[in-house]
């Protein structure tokens, strides 16, 4: 796309092109604002103040999971054990829910999540193993564990926590109820990652490490608490998701695990680290969503659906980098 | 004759857990036998082929994501082209996987190469693709194969000459993996290609400058990997008899077995005797705890746990070393 306007207006392209590189976010929020008129086109009418907060709704628990991986590729590793971390939290409320206040049940389903991001962090951080290897290996620790734990709460029956269903699932004045949580916590996201120091030593970490050791960083420390923190907003994207789709299952959250990673990746976060931001996965988290309404409304068979969607993330992915790599 | 023992010294470690795993094995359970041991191999063959297509994409400095959804699409196109058609017909359907298996992986490299998007995100877009358009071959487990090659992986090898005891522990499930990963494998790792793999996983500027087509390389390196993927799929339908377009476990058992082999990710180092072997410590694993009547979700804590320790501790050693 950036090609067409720079032929569309030779003198204008240059600074086109550099004001795109520097404002990555923009020809991102073109791609977004180009696939609803696409909808609208498709579907005449379909584009309302209703769809809007349905595709929100569907977004914000990609978003939050975007966090997760936006925030361990800028140090260089991903987090694969976010959509069962996300599980456990959504399967331990709905089925703890039942005895305790949902409150109580809430805490305890966020142990597991502090467990797994521990042994997450540890494994990374301290005993150097592939990040890849060690969320996997812990993301299948956990299911073993879910699947066990589920066979001793079988009779119970499950409960789905009232407040969650209202914040996940709510509109009020038209607004998704989601954002009273989402909005300030990204804004906190973001400004961790730009202003504080923590933020700026996921920078270093992933951009040098060895440059950042020797300027006195405890590597391990700040992949110790990076990899908790990722598995504590997978838990809270359990919550939420438990409240949008009130039906708790051993997969509830899974197919959520692929497009996360999309989503920061089409957001302009490096898979080496050290480049990138959140503002940018939650575009993607929203490309995202609407992509996969415009597929539906196509009224294609499965198969078919998939295949566009893996091009589409390709392309984008690949027309993104060039935009970035003219700077 | 210390000097190979040095080189090979994990292999030889994995090796001896194994040993240990069997006798192990035996000691749960005196009667564990030839058929105890055939079942373990066709369990594992899916794995092996899986384990080796990541372990070229390794080495040669990538990952493939797509492997398991590979296997899927070849499996469910070898399914669909045998259902209902003669015996005969199979002949053809055995070289035209392969040959899909090939194109599918060097579409991944070809697509890796141009667009300069990391290998990881290009694989994961093709993970998509490949399950889609398995959807599209065939929407649900279905299919058939042929009986003779069937035949290929259920039973035992016997030779002529070679006394029924011995061949009666020989599946030919194991033959057949062997043959198959010997005939790729040998001739490229004593090839230029081989070494060119292992010379860009190693570092891709250095190989570059020595005069490597580092691209080219590239895209064979995944094309070979989607060769083996294509035998894991047929693999895969000769031991169902059918065809399924879900993707099975392969991922995740595939780069599990590729790092407890002792393959760096990162490339350039390791080998594939040592992820085939950590493939069928795996599957021992996992049947002896089948064997303990252990709970088979618990098995998978078990199993999971034991990963994440080798891994741990495997990073641990490596450290030291090169610390030291």
């Amino acid at each position: 796309m950036s090609q067409m306007e720079t032929a569309a207006a030779v003198p204008l392209g240059r600074r086109i092109r550099r004001l795109m590189s520097d404002q990555p976010l923009i020809p991102l929020i073109i791609l977004l604002i180009v696939l609803v008129i696409i909808l609208q086109i498709l579907r005449p009418g379909i584009v309302n103040e209703r769809w809007i907060a349905n595709t929100i709704k569907f977004a914000i628990p990609l978003a939050i999971l975007a966090a997760c991986q936006t925030m361990t590729m800028l140090t260089g590793g991903i987090d694969l054990s976010v959509s069962t971390v996300a599980t456990m939290a959504a399967f331990i409320t709905a089925t703890q829910a039942v005895a305790h206040d949902p409150a109580v049940a809430m805490l305890i389903a966020l142990v597991p999540a502090l467990a797994i991001g521990l042994a997450n962090g540890i494994g990374v951080g301290i005993f150097r193993v592939h990040p890849l290897i060690m969320t996997l290996g812990t993301s299948l620790v956990g299911v073993g564990f879910l699947q066990v734990y589920q066979r001793t709460v079988i009779a119970t029956g499950t409960n789905i926590p009232a407040s969650l269903a209202w914040l996940a699932t709510g509109i009020t004045y038209g607004i998704p109820n989601a954002l009273l949580l989402f909005v300030p916590l990204a804004a906190l996201i973001i400004f961790t990652l730009r202003r504080t120091g923590f933020g700026r030593l996921l920078y270093a970490v992933g951009d040098n490490e060895k440059a950042a050791r020797l300027s006195g960083v405890q590597y391990w420390q700040v992949i110790l608490a990076l990899y908790v923190v990722s598995a504590l907003l997978a838990g809270v994207t359990g919550l939420v998701y438990l409240g949008l789709i009130k039906a708790p299952s051993l997969s509830l959250a899974e197919p959520l695990l692929l497009p996360s990673v999309a989503a920061a990746v089409i957001g302009g976060t490096s898979i080496f680290g050290g480049r990138g931001g959140y503002a940018g996965a939650i575009v993607g988290a929203l490309i995202l969503a609407v992509l996969t309404t415009l597929l539906t409304v196509l009224q294609m068979p499965e198969g078919a659906r998939r295949i566009l969607f893996g091009l589409i993330v390709l392309a984008v992915s690949a027309a993104y980098l060039r935009i970035i790599e003219d700077r | 004759m210390i000097a190979f023992v040095h080189r090979q010294s994990w292999v030889l470690g994995l090796i001896v857990l194994f040993a240990f795993l069997l006798a192990g094995t035996w000691a749960i359970q005196p009667d564990y036998g030839a058929g105890g041991v055939g079942s373990l191999v066709r369990a594992a063959l899916p794995y092996a082929f899986a384990v080796a297509a990541q372990t070229i994409v390794v080495i040669g400095g990538g990952i493939d994501l797509s492997i398991a959804a590979m296997m899927a699409l070849t499996s469910v196109t070898a399914a669909r082209l045998m259902t209902g058609a003669s015996e005969e017909f199979a002949i053809l359907v055995v070289p035209l996987v392969l040959l899909l298996g090939l194109v599918l992986g060097a579409i991944n490299g070809i697509l890796i190469v141009i667009t300069r998007v990391p290998d990881i995100i290009v694989t994961l877009a093709m993970l998509f693709v490949w399950q889609g358009a398995a959807l599209l071959v065939l929407e649900s487990p279905g299919g058939g194969a042929a009986e003779w090659l069937r035949a290929l992986v259920v039973g035992t090898a016997s030779m002529p000459g070679v006394p029924e005891a011995i061949t009666q522990w020989i599946p030919k499930a194991l033959v057949l993996v062997l043959v198959c990963l010997g005939i790729v494998w040998i001739p490229l790792h004593r090839s230029r290609l081989g070494l060119s793999i292992y010379a860009i996983g190693s570092s891709s500027l250095a190989a570059f400058r020595s005069g490597v087509a580092v691209e080219r390389t590239k895209i064979a390196s995944y094309a070979v990997a989607g060769l083996f993927a294509g035998m894991g799929g047929l693999a895969l339908t000769l031991s169902t008899g059918i065809g399924a377009p879900i993707p099975g476990p392969y991922l995740l058992a595939s780069v599990a077995a590729v790092v407890l082999g002792g393959v760096t990710l990162g490339g350039g180092r390791g080998g594939l005797i040592g992820p085939i072997v950590a493939v069928f410590v795996l599957r021992l694993l996992r049947s002896d705890l089948t064997l303990l009547a252990v709970d088979p979700n618990v098995a998978t804590i078990v199993e999971g746990t034991i990963m994440v320790i080798v891994v741990m501790l495997g990073a641990f050693i490596a450290m030291r070393g090169r610390t030291s």
